[in-house]
């Protein structure tokens, strides 16, 4: 293996290269300059970013542990993305005098889950694959509990990491009936061995739950709200849309190369939990007050819509299951960045504080407006792009029924989302959220977000660049 | 830029421009510049239109532009008309300026309201210029959801309520049309070519017996429930006695056509068997709508919740004379859809004017309005007189060519079905008498009204207007059906292929 071949997987290699940097800024910056570590880190992970972008390399590595390709890059860039705009996010939580000593550690464990899910995006064997989702998820509980003078978030800690452990234990019982009928980890060995052994498609059931966990679909979603609601703002949109999105990338690519001689029974079981995960994940959404719980059923919800696009096993779904996840990453991070905003200002979490903010706070009440109507795929938002894409690759397949299940579910999350939109534009308030101007961060993060919402639906070479590399069965 | 795209661009700069203005004073000269730009285009398109029939042009549709949006897909951007939606785009064009006049007086959240208003009048506007199904359904949504707050902010009564009601009701449609249209879409190339959203292309191919008669339903339906099809139609009356003057003007004047145009350009456009066969259950449905709309005018005491079922009784008469699948009938259906609008716009305007002299909307609480204010009042007793369907005035020439097609279907059924569609007729007479008998004449009742002034500049512009509208139709109706007749001529053609008359 020489160093070019090496450098097929430089995106990981920047990733740690930045965590070391950030762990020695640490050490050796003095006490006053502190405050430029946070600085630093995005502008570091904003050059990752764009070095994902660069023309990559395709191979295999370790023996086809590793895999690089068009596809993974892809995804991987989208994730990136993601990450660097909670990284913008974060910056003025982290300018709070209680978190002011704990900086470093909140972007070395941040960009370790992100090395974590590289990993896990790009294996090539189930080892691998169980490595990466791990480095991706113990970092995350540790983030829950970051507030550590907060009952909430310790109990969130501790609720995430007891529900990753029991579902990493249920995928690694799934994983080794596998390796017990195969013989063998490796994606291209496994896939080629699979039968419609019933030992096989046990196992595979074992696998599908506990994936379900980590993208927590109906009925393994329970850990979700309370976790989302106790967490800082800033994890719970982390949590929501990266460590979900990068999840789902790993869950397609899976079924659509290891598992594709059971195509029958993993359709069967993606129809029944994706009507379940949207209409249990949209209903719950209706009854919450608190904003972070509200969020979280939706995306539970939106999960549910995903679904849709991997069914069909098409070219068709995958590309469009990368693209609405990156619409995903825009709209619900300009939601959460708008609910981190008004955190950071006034503490205030819940629905009702926020009537009469278009009187106060026009800029923001528009930008909520808009993440919304793009998580209902309202036009012209990108949301409604990568929602009809969605729903179109699974009509391809002619689950038209599912279809219909899912438009009407996307009225019941219509229903909720606007009475944001009314608590904010129609309701009156005695009290209202004061008039406040973000600070650049948080403007900049917004800002990128709106414009990825405004862009991504109508630039169609954005969608057509992920079609091109993407693969069906 | 070609000059169907200008109907897109034109509101969109309009908005800009009202978002970066500093003084709130100008935001409706703004808007009623923009439109009035709107209006002089929509003059020329009309004329532009004419004199390329004239000059021989027989295509289906004129002004073709065509541009590939998503490659993968074959999603293209494609925009143009034909004598149907260039009329359509004259109606629409009328009935925003008069929007914008009607809410000169628009105090809270000025800016707010007009960029809302013009947003809606966008996506009407990119709707009937469309001839791909990917930009039309999406034109359609942009047009439903600014709704929710013009109805929800500016809006009188339980408004909150109606305008959920209403947004969830048209989104439920809309869910229903985009299945319909996936479904098109999938099946729109039977021999294996790339599919297409293209409704020019779809329509030269036969879609497979089997998916029409699942997806007719559905994308009638869909568009039905915009259309104030029965029993969908309940969104409306609340949805407009809520809604402040503008927005029931142009909602029940435009917004409610594009079910009407939809239900004709997609549904039995592309799908003529299914309808063919399935319009027996729809016609039922749709003249249910026309009586029932109609009864329900009678017993309400508020003049929006009046008009309002009028205006599902007229609505549901397009759908109807749609379904009779001929060409009288549905040249009469785009008439009445043009007369309705023009007509409803007029009753919702003089309604919000009256409202705001009067402060109710109740008729048992008004009386002897004629000689107090005597212009607001005349203009009345016109816009009642033309929904009664009076010659001379544009609703006459609508009811007549519709009736008068709609009898001309051969089965016994349908003539029996028309019988009982008629009788609206008369139960609209009815209430209309009614009203302007116990609104405008007798005494006056409450000492308050004997000082209320009569109609601003800007109202009466708003109002002459739409009644010249009413009436150039109704005296020279021949320019607008053989204008519809030509365009027609392709669809009826494609009808009579399967079930000759």
């Amino acid at each position: 293996m020489s160093l070019g071949n090496f450098l097929i997987m430089r995106q990981e290699l920047l990733m740690i290269a930045v965590v070391l940097i950030v762990l020695m800024a640490e050490i050796f910056i003095s006490h006053e300059n502190r405050k430029y570590i946070s600085t630093i880190t995005a502008v570091l992970f904003a050059l990752v970013t764009i070095a994902g972008f660069l023309p990559s390399p395709s191979g295999s590595l370790f023996g086809g542990m590793y895999v690089a390709s068009g596809t993974t890059a892809i995804m991987k860039n989208v994730l990136n993305i993601g990450i660097l705009l909670v990284i913008i996010q974060s910056i003025t939580w982290l300018r709070k005098i209680e978190n002011s000593e704990k900086v470093s550690e909140y972007y070395i464990l941040l960009i370790s889950t992100a090395t974590g899910m590289n990993y896990m995006i790009s294996a090539g064997h189930f080892l691998m694959f169980y490595i990466g989702i791990e480095l991706a998820t113990i970092p995350i509980a540790a983030l829950a509990a970051f507030d550590r003078m907060k009952n909430q978030s310790a109990e969130a800690g501790i609720k995430l990491i007891l529900s990753s452990a029991l579902s990493s234990g249920i995928l690694l019982y799934g994983l080794s009936m596998i390796y017990g009928t195969t013989g063998s980890l490796y994606f291209g060995e496994v896939a080629r061995l699979f039968t419609n052994n019933s030992l096989q498609t046990l196992g595979f059931i074992f696998f599908f739950a506990g994936m379900a966990f980590k993208i927590s679909i109906v009925p393994f979603h329970l850990w979700t709200a309370d976790v989302y609601e106790g967490a800082p703002v800033n994890i719970t949109s982390y949590l929501s849309v990266i460590s979900k999105g990068a999840a789902l990338f790993i869950f397609i690519i899976m079924l659509f190369t290891v598992f594709p001689a059971i195509i029958k029974t993993w359709q069967h079981t993606i129809y029944v939990v994706s009507v379940l995960t949207m209409t249990i994940g949209n209903l719950f959404a209706i009854r919450q007050q608190n904003l972070k719980r509200f969020l979280a059923f939706s995306s539970i919800s939106q999960a549910g819509y995903i679904l849709l696009g991997l069914i069909g096993g098409n070219e068709l779904g995958m590309a469009s299951v990368i693209y609405y996840i990156l619409v995903y990453i825009f709209s619900n991070l300009a939601a959460f960045g708008v609910v981190i905003a008004i955190s950071n200002q006034t503490g205030k979490e819940n629905m009702d504080d926020y009537n009469g903010l278009y009187h106060t706070n026009p800029k923001l009440s528009l930008i909520m407006t808009l993440a919304l109507f793009s998580l209902a795929g309202i036009p012209p938002v990108a949301g409604f792009f990568g929602k009809f894409f969605l729903f179109t690759a699974a009509a391809q397949q002619g689950f038209y029924l599912l279809v219909l299940i899912a438009v009407l579910n996307t009225i019941i999350s219509l229903f909720y989302y606007l009475l944001v939109v009314k608590a904010m534009f129609i309701n009156k308030s005695e009290s209202p959220i004061e008039k406040f101007k973000s600070d650049f961060p948080t403007s900049l993060a917004l800002g990128i977000c709106v414009a990825g919402l405004v862009v991504a639906g109508f630039a169609s070479v954005i969608f057509e660049a992920i079609r091109n590399l993407s693969f069906g069965i | 830029m070609d000059i169907l795209t200008l109907f897109v661009v034109i509101p969109v700069l309009t908005i800009t421009a009202i978002l970066f203005l500093q003084d709130m004073k100008h935001v409706r000269l703004v808007s009623a510049v923009g439109m009035g730009i709107q209006l002089i285009l929509a003059a020329i398109l009309i004329f532009m239109y004419l004199s390329a029939r004239h000059a021989g042009n027989t295509e289906e549709m004129l002004f073709v532009k065509d541009y590939l949006w998503y490659k993968s897909l074959n999603i293209h951007y494609a925009v143009g008309v034909d004598g149907i939606s260039v009329a359509m785009i004259g109606l629409t064009s009328i009935v925003v300026i008069a929007g914008i006049f009607a809410s000169w007086e628009v105090e809270f959240l000025r800016r707010e309201f007009f960029v809302s208003l013009i947003l809606l009048a966008t996506g009407v506007f990119g709707f009937f210029i469309s001839i791909d199904l990917f930009t039309m359904f999406l034109f359609y949504e942009l047009a439903v959801i600014p709704m929710y707050l013009l109805i929800g902010i500016w809006g009188t009564g339980p408004k909150e309520y109606s305008a959920m009601k209403l947004t969830l009701m048209l989104m439920g449609g809309s869910a229903l049309l985009l299945v319909g249209l996936l479904g098109i879409y999938f099946n729109s190339s039977p021999d294996g070519g790339p599919l297409t959203f293209n409704i020019l292309e779809i329509s030269k191919i036969t879609i497979p017996m089997s998916a029409q008669r699942l997806f007719f339903p559905l994308t009638f339906v869909g568009f039905g429930v915009l259309g104030a099809l029965f029993p969908f139609h309940t969104w409306s009356p609340d949805g407009h006695a809520s809604a402040p003057t503008a927005v029931s003007m142009l909602h029940a004047g435009v917004l409610m056509k594009l079910g009407g145009y939809g239900a004709f350009r997609v549904a039995i456009f592309l799908m003529p068997q299914a309808a063919h066969e399935l319009s027996w259950i729809f016609i039922i449905l749709t003249a249910t709508s026309v009586v029932y709309g109609a009864f329900g005018a009678i017993v309400q005491k508020d003049l929006k919740y009046i008009n309002a079922y009028s205006s599902v009784s007229h609505c549901g008469l397009v759908l109807f004379a749609i379904l009779m699948m001929n060409k009288t009938a549905m040249n009469g259906a785009v008439i009445q859809m043009i007369s309705h609008g023009l007509m409803t716009a007029l009753f919702f305007a003089l309604i919000g004017m009256i409202y705001g002299r009067t402060h109710t909307r109740l008729i048992n609480e008004m009386g002897g309005l004629m000689k107090v204010i005597p212009f607001l009042s005349v203009c009345y007793v016109i816009a009642g007189l033309a929904s009664l369907g009076l010659p001379g005035l544009s609703g006459f020439v609508a009811e007549m060519t519709v009736f008068f097609g709609a009898f001309q279907h051969p089965e016994p059924f349908y003539r029996v079905v028309t019988i009982v569609a008629v009788s609206s007729m008369v139960i609209t007479a009815v209430y209309i008498l009614r009203v302007v008998a116990v609104l405008l004449l007798g005494p006056t009742t409450n000492d308050h009204f004997n000082h209320l002034p009569d109609a601003k500049w800007y109202e009466k512009i708003s109002v002459v207007t739409l009644i010249s509208a009413v009436a150039a139709i109704g005296l020279a109706p021949l320019w607008l059906s053989n204008m519809i007749g030509v365009s027609l001529q392709p669809i009826v053609t494609k009808i009579l292929a399967i079930s000759p008359f």
